[in-house]
């Protein structure tokens, strides 16, 4: 009798688009031997909606709301990015306040990610309470969101030339289900009797204590440490090669921030430091995310104080650029024209073309915007972080367990809509 | 009316006997497994600064049954490529070794339905029969996610079936008997008296390889929610998933009590002073049990999930020689007088 030997061999799996860790639409084919992955392959364009084509197709300040819906967790920094772009292009000087306005909103959006990255990242690892800790906190800064802009999430807020309005003197308040006062409403309506900045700056007063909270969870966790040192490891010639940036970048030691390296707006008055990892594994992922928290906690303060003793304009003085005020509107035919002008038609560009990137919570976000001198865009590119990220994850996997894999693609922090786009 | 009842029940035969035994067994303990349920969303939510379930019913009470409801009326579905009669046979082999173990749980001194000697071998051959029921669903699902989750569970069962049966070596060392009942017995006269103290390292391991025994987390790899999506159970519905749902409470709650009846003293009251006394051994069993199977979700609420290999580096490198060094340390007290007293 022969025997025969069966041959071992690989197999593929299919991950996604629909898995409780995909993150949105993530699909992955994996050679696995076992458990362990030999090679993987991210399959993207599922979320694509053609934002870039669209931005075309539309006067400038008509696109501001498409960024919002790029990286749906970091929406002001992606429309920061884009409206910087139209006022290099404009050649435009922003009022001092509405650049301390979008400093703050940066940094309330970046603790926005990383809240949601830090719940995402321990779920995925199968620490469920963290989830919904950070999502409690997310809570109170979606409220500022929506008190300044009237959207908790997709807010176009920031405009060519400053930003939308001012700050509101005043946070709205929870209502009682049967309209009687209850210390459960009195609770919640705690902080917001002052302005937003009051609501926010109690908000940074308490959110060490969150933060320490989920560092209590996780960060001296046997069974977090076990799922996450050493596990995708990047050096730092590895990062730069695969145009990481953000905290993957400066998970791996690089230390690369464009807040500090090409500073807009008033980041470099204030006063701020950029945390490093050493060995670039998750776990130093992790640690330098937690850490640019509590350091944008503090950026928050600091505009926050100097944002309660500067009144001011909060938008370029330019009728042709920035819209008229409500109220003038109603009496004033050049003031009804000009709005009529500006929501229709928007406004000419000079020719030309510029690169502006802001430092958004996944890492550099850039928009490369050409004009022909008409009312639209001739081009718009958008460079987003997590797309170079997301191309490494078959580097940073190979060689490591499928439940590696999840933890890899929760450090990397992909959102799928800024990498389809 | 008494004295009518107690005739009646002799004079039915011996096997309707037994049925209504059975009944009143697994009737409450189906009961229990329904409202463990709520009690673990319940208790997650509140750790999770949630409300949980609060719609169907007072304070969301009958939310296990609308969910009973819901799958015992869902279509059965079977893969197209599935193994038909292992698919339809896996959950049911899953839930009957968890409700046959209970035969030989004795809630107090004479509430038991069969008291047989070896009844300590007799449940760990149920539990470990379990698993089958795990292995032959992610086999017969022909699913990948599936089959990697029984692979898993396979040998995740090796390992602390192995830690778990040295442990009760342990308690079987110093109690002497392999019956349940005596085990407890043993452990009478208060809480100096649990086998708890002399065997605390086996307590640990016992109560951790439960954990990992029942497929919870932090050691629910075979589940995965985020790796392998729900393992075995991935292609299951209705009828099916709501079978294994019963055996892995079941199995939770089995593990709990067992624990309280080998480590935390049974249905003995924790001090034999006068108002303890008063209360009945099976409310103290049961007491003893609720506080084990918060223990459950407490983790599950808590802790992060080990990877699988992790879990076998646990199993095989720490918790076999811990309870093999415990097991040694016994057997010598046992020989030298000096320290008898400890072990007994």
């Amino acid at each position: 009798m022969k025997v025969t030997v069966a041959e071992i061999r690989n197999y593929t799996m299919n991950f996604g688009p629909q898995h409780p860790a995909a993150h949105g639409v993530l699909r992955i084919i994996m050679e696995m031997d076992g458990e362990v992955i030999e090679r993987l392959d991210p399959h993207i364009g599922l979320l694509h909606r053609g934002t870039e084509k669209l931005a075309e197709t539309k006067p400038f300040n008509h696109s501001i709301g498409y960024m919002d819906r790029l990286d749906y967790v970091s929406m002001m920094c992606n429309e920061h990015a884009y409206v910087l772009a139209i006022e290099k292009l404009l050649g435009l000087e922003v009022p001092l306040r509405a650049q301390y306005i979008r400093v703050l909103f940066d940094e309330v959006t970046r603790i926005l990610n990383h809240l949601m990255w830090i719940g995402a990242h321990a779920l995925d690892i199968g620490a469920m309470a963290v989830f919904l800790y950070a999502f409690r906190e997310r809570e109170d800064l979606l409220d500022c969101y929506e008190a300044a802009s009237g959207a908790r999430m997709h807010a176009t807020y920031y405009r060519p030339g400053g930003v939308y309005r001012d700050l509101p003197n005043k946070m709205p308040k929870y209502e009682s289900r049967d309209g009687k006062a209850s210390s459960k409403t009195e609770e919640r309506n705690r902080d917001r009797d002052g302005s937003m900045l009051d609501f926010l700056l109690a908000f940074t007063d308490r959110f060490p204590a969150c933060i320490d909270e989920y560092e209590t969870l996780l960060t001296d966790n046997r069974i977090w440490k076990q799922r996450t040192v050493n596990i995708g490891i990047v050096t730092p010639e590895d990062a730069m090669q695969y145009g990481f940036s953000g905290p993957m970048l400066r998970g791996s030691g690089v230390e690369w921030d464009l807040r500090k390296k090409q500073p807009y707006e008033v980041y470099d008055q204030l006063d701020f430091r950029v945390p490093l990892g050493s060995t670039g594994d998750c776990y130093d992922r992790y640690l330098v995310r937690v850490e640019e928290m509590r350091q944008s906690n503090l950026i928050i303060k600091q505009c926050i104080r100097w944002l309660n003793g500067h009144p001011g304009p909060v938008m370029v003085d330019n009728p042709k650029l920035a819209p008229p005020a409500r109220t003038e509107m109603k009496q004033d035919m050049e003031a009804l024209i000009h709005h009529f002008k500006l929501f229709t038609e928007g406004y000419s560009v000079p020719e030309g073309q510029v690169y502006t990137a802001v430092e958004a919570p996944k890492g550099e976000f850039g928009i490369f915007l050409v004009s022909d001198g008409a009312n639209k865009p001739y081009r718009v590119k958008i460079r987003a972080p997590g797309f170079a990220h997301l191309s490494a994850l078959d580097a940073m996997s190979r060689g490591h367990m499928l439940a590696d894999m999840v933890a890899i693609i929760g450090t990397q922090d992909v959102v799928f809509g800024e990498i389809d786009r | 009316m008494m004295g009518a009842l107690t005739s009646l029940w002799h004079s039915l035969p011996l096997l309707i006997q037994l049925g209504l035994k059975i009944i009143a067994i697994l009737g409450p303990l189906m009961l229990v497994v329904l409202y463990y349920t709520y009690a673990e969303r319940k208790v997650l939510a509140y750790m999770h600064v949630r409300v949980g379930p609060n719609r169907v019913g007072p304070a969301g009470l009958l939310q296990p049954v609308a969910d009973a409801v819901k799958l015992l009326f869902k279509e059965i579905v079977i893969p197209t490529n599935a193994d038909r009669y292992l698919f339809v046979i896996a959950p049911i082999l899953s839930v009957a070794p968890a409700f046959a173990a209970w035969a030989v749980i004795p809630f107090s001194d004479t509430l038991v339905l069969a008291d047989i000697d070896a009844s300590l071998l007799y449940v760990l051959a149920m539990t470990s029969l379990g698993v089958y029921g795990v292995i032959v669903a992610g086999w017969a699902s022909n699913s990948k996610y599936a089959f990697l989750g029984a692979m898993r569970s396979a040998a995740q069962i090796v390992a602390y079936e192995i830690a778990m049966g040295f442990a009760l070596v342990g308690v079987l060392m110093v109690a002497g008997s392999l019956n349940i009942r005596e085990i407890v017995l043993g452990q009478q006269g208060g809480i100096h008296q649990w086998y708890i103290f002399p065997l605390f390292p086996l307590f640990v391991v016992y109560l951790v390889s439960g954990v990992a025994e029942t497929n919870r987390s932090p050691f629910d790899v075979a589940e995965g929610e985020s790796e392998i999506v729900a393992g075995p159970h991935v292609e299951y519905g209705g009828m099916g998933f709501a079978l294994f749902f019963l055996a892995e409470y079941a199995n939770m709650i089995l593990i709990s009590s067992l624990v309280v009846l080998l480590f935390l003293g049974g249905w003995h009251p924790p001090f034999e002073f006068s108002p303890l006394t008063w209360v009945p051994g099976p409310i103290w069993f049961f007491g003893k049990l609720a506080v084990i199977a918060f223990l459950f979700l407490w983790f599950r609420a808590t802790f992060p999930r080990y990877r699988y290999d992790q879990i076998m580096r646990l199993g095989w490198k720490v918790f076999i020689p811990v309870t093999l060094i415990w097991i040694l340390v016994i057997g010598v007290a046992r020989v030298l007088s000096p320290i008898h007293f400890v072990f007994r």
